[in-house]
């Protein structure tokens, strides 16, 4: 790996702002405000699932809610209102705790089932391209902004959320905060602790849209058209 | 292109902009809409003006010491497997990319809405090495296709209007469907699809770089930069070098900062954030990346009364309160940055020479000052450009420059007031209709053209007074 031009590069910034060039010695300052941690402060969790579940609606998401044991009969519903005929799903540490391990088996008696799987390489991808519905865990939901915040590995990729007509994501009730404050604080910290971010944290909020032609909100542009949140408690 | 959009004159193209209808209407209704927004959503919050505090603090610190946050960038993105190219010039940012394109022997490179990449004309760069081109952001995809510059920031195809998109796409690309919003961006989800499946390299933009983990925040709504992203095995970023922020806890409030202020959302669709490669066994992601950090005259500002231009989000809020930018429209700036902190940032990074009209296209209302999420003095920096423009650069128009000067010598001389006063009226008779002038010679033609001027009193305020003094009625 290179780096280059940066000393002349920096040291003309440094001449500039009329100092030497700083290396370190840098730590961020006390901000005078911090309206961010202010926003729904106190709020239960049931609080901010209702939250998340209001703002669906302006973010043209469908909500559900369900128990644990009922997640297969609620994701079942989900597929078949969406005619699908094929789902990718990310090869997740939690689907066996969610019984989505076998969820999926008996999904393939009438689905095309893809579980992703790193050894196939780019097959994932063309899998991923042709089916009808992505499904995955988020990671962190953002309940101001109903975003579910997807973190990448090699069990789960972005393909899956990304090229389908249609995406699931299966939200755990325990990873809801008030907003991206508190993930982007985690992530902060686990820096600072030494744990690397993911080579990819995507905060996805709701079906991809785009506003560019005479500013009319067209639902679905090179993202999903459809998206459903599925709260788990 | 560069940061230059035509060699229009200045009164061309603001003739032009005024002359077209669509353009207005279409820019009147997106300021009303973006504008109401923003305020919703500041209003929702509650604390606007704390966030826009926190915004300028990050801001500034930020560029106080973006020495030091680069080195840190850089050092960060080399740990992930990435390569960092810091380029002081346009041709040398172009330079390096060509060269990695040309080594990756690649046909077809893929792209996410990019203003430095527009402003340091890249795709002319790889078009002439055979590259094919691909602007994926649909309303970037409109105007490639079109050969049309960007006239907003964030909508880029705003002066655009359905029948033209459709048009465009017939002729370019064989489209044979109706003019309807969901029919059209249908189409540009097939053909970029395949695009996007086929690009042997990625470029991206940059919203906000973060330094304690050399990763790089885009913030859209299509999902074309997931895409692009995602799918080609070589990626390169391209970063105006202020585009940074020290942490991840900053990133975040920056980002809050730009979807309202930008489009009044909470968080756009996607808040794509990417580190260096992929890591080991992941499959989407590049397995060779590029960060390429511009300076192009942004350095030049460090230090400088105007160093605070150089904290914009790039939201465009400015843009959507202007009165002139809603009656002139984005192309009359002659700038890819049109708008206020258009006028206020072409001059310094592109020289006062083609640009001294700019900062003269603005009614100084300080509606830009006010909207701006990170606190930058628009207006204020505006009039210091004018200052600079007269006083030092010697700059201003020479109509200016000999009308200062007659007027001078008219005012001063007491003879020449009172006669012209006293004619002013006779003068303009062959004009006049009803007591008011409809089509005005000479400088009122353009008062005019627009609205009525009225006719010089009968008596001059001159005359009345001296009538008045000696007793006269008045």
């Amino acid at each position: 790996m290179t780096i280059q031009n940066r000393d002349s590069f920096l040291s003309n910034l440094a001449a500039n702002l009329g100092r030497p060039q700083k290396r370190e010695g840098v730590t961020r300052p006390e901000y005078s405000v911090q309206p961010q941690h202010e926003v729904f402060k106190d709020y239960s969790a049931e609080q901010l699932i209702e939250v998340l579940k209001e703002h669906c609606k302006v973010i043209h998401t469908d909500f559900v809610r369900t128990e644990k044991s009922d997640l297969q009969e609620a994701l079942k519903k989900v597929l078949d209102g969406y005619d699908a005929v094929s789902i990718i799903a990310s090869n997740d540490k939690r689907n066996q705790e969610y019984g989505l391990d076998k969820a999926y088996k008996e999904f393939a008696k009438e689905f095309d089932v893809h579980v992703w799987d790193a050894s196939l390489g780019k097959e994932n991808q063309v899998i991923a391209e042709r089916t009808d519905v992505g499904i995955s865990f988020s990671d962190i939901t953002l309940a101001e902004s109903g975003t579910v915040a997807l973190m990448t590995n090699k069990d789960n990729g972005r393909s899956i959320s990304l090229m389908p007509k249609c995406y699931i994501a299966i939200i755990p009730k325990e990873t809801i905060v008030p907003r991206m404050t508190q993930a982007a604080a985690r992530i902060h910290q686990d820096n600072e602790n030494g744990t690397i971010p993911p080579s990819s944290v995507c905060f996805v909020t709701g079906p991809s849209n785009s506003a560019d032609i005479e500013m009319n909100l067209i639902v679905g542009v090179h993202g999903p058209v459809k998206v459903t949140y599925i709260v788990v408690d | 292109m560069s940061i230059k959009i035509s060699e229009a004159p200045y009164k061309e193209r603001i003739g032009k902009g005024i002359d077209n209808d669509f353009m207005r209407q279409a820019v009147s209704s997106a300021q009303g809409r973006f504008r109401n927004g923003r305020l919703t959503q500041a209003e929702e919050l509650g604390n606007w003006e704390d966030w826009r505090q926190l915004g300028e603090e990050i801001r500034s610190h930020t560029l106080e010491n973006i020495d030091y946050y680069l080195y840190q960038l850089s050092e960060e993105v080399e740990k992930r497997g990435g390569n960092v190219f810091f380029a002081e010039t346009a041709e040398e940012a172009n330079t390096y990319i060509e060269n990695v394109v040309k080594k990756k022997n690649a046909k077809k490179v893929v792209k996410t809405k990019s203003m430095v990449t527009e402003e340091i004309g890249l795709n002319k760069t790889l078009e002439e090495i055979g590259a094919e081109v691909v602007e994926s952001d649909l309303g970037e995809w409109i105007l490639q296709l079109d050969e049309d510059p960007p006239s907003h920031i964030v909508t880029p195809a705003l002066h655009k209007n359905r029948q033209q998109i459709k048009n465009t796409f017939q002729d370019k690309k064989g489209y044979d469907k109706s003019d309807t919003p969901e029919e059209l961006a249908s189409f540009a989800r097939e053909q970029l699809r395949q695009d996007f499946l086929t690009a042997d390299v990625g470029i991206t933009g940059c919203n906000f770089a973060i330094a304690e983990s050399g990763s790089v925040t885009l913030v859209t709504n299509e999902g074309n930069a997931e895409m692009v992203t995602s799918l080609p095995d070589t990626q390169i970023s391209v970063m105006g070098m202020e585009r940074l922020v020290p942490t991840w806890e900053d990133m975040e409030v920056l980002v809050s900062l730009l979807t309202r202020a930008a489009v009044g959302q909470k968080l756009t669709s996607y808040i794509t954030t990417i580190t260096g490669t992929r890591l080991e066994e992941e499959i989407d992601g590049p397995d060779d990346y590029h960060l390429v950090i511009v300076d192009n005259g942004r350095s030049k500002i460090l230090g400088t009364e105007f160093q605070s231009a150089l904290h914009c989000i790039r939201c465009a809020a400015c843009i959507n309160v202007c009165p002139v930018y809603r009656h002139v429209g984005g192309h009359a700036y002659n700038s890819i940055y049109p708008g206020p902190i258009g006028a206020v940032l072409t001059p310094l990074l592109d020289g006062y020479e083609d640009h001294k009209e700019l900062p003269y296209t603005s009614s100084l209302c300080a509606a830009c000052t006010e909207a701006c999420p990170v606190k930058i003095p628009l207006h204020e920096q505006l009039i210091r450009h004018r200052e600079i423009i007269v006083e030092e650069e010697k700059k201003s128009p020479a109509s200016e420059k000999i009308m200062m000067k007659g007027f001078a010598q008219w005012a001063s001389n007491p003879a020449a007031y009172k006669l012209s006063t006293k004619v002013a009226r006779t003068a303009l008779k062959p004009w006049t209709k009803d007591e008011y002038v409809e089509n005005g010679p000479g400088p009122l033609k353009g008062w005019t053209d627009v609205r009525d001027f009225p006719a010089p009193a009968k008596q001059s305020f001159r005359s009345w007074w001296n009538k008045r003094q000696k007793g006269g009625e008045a």
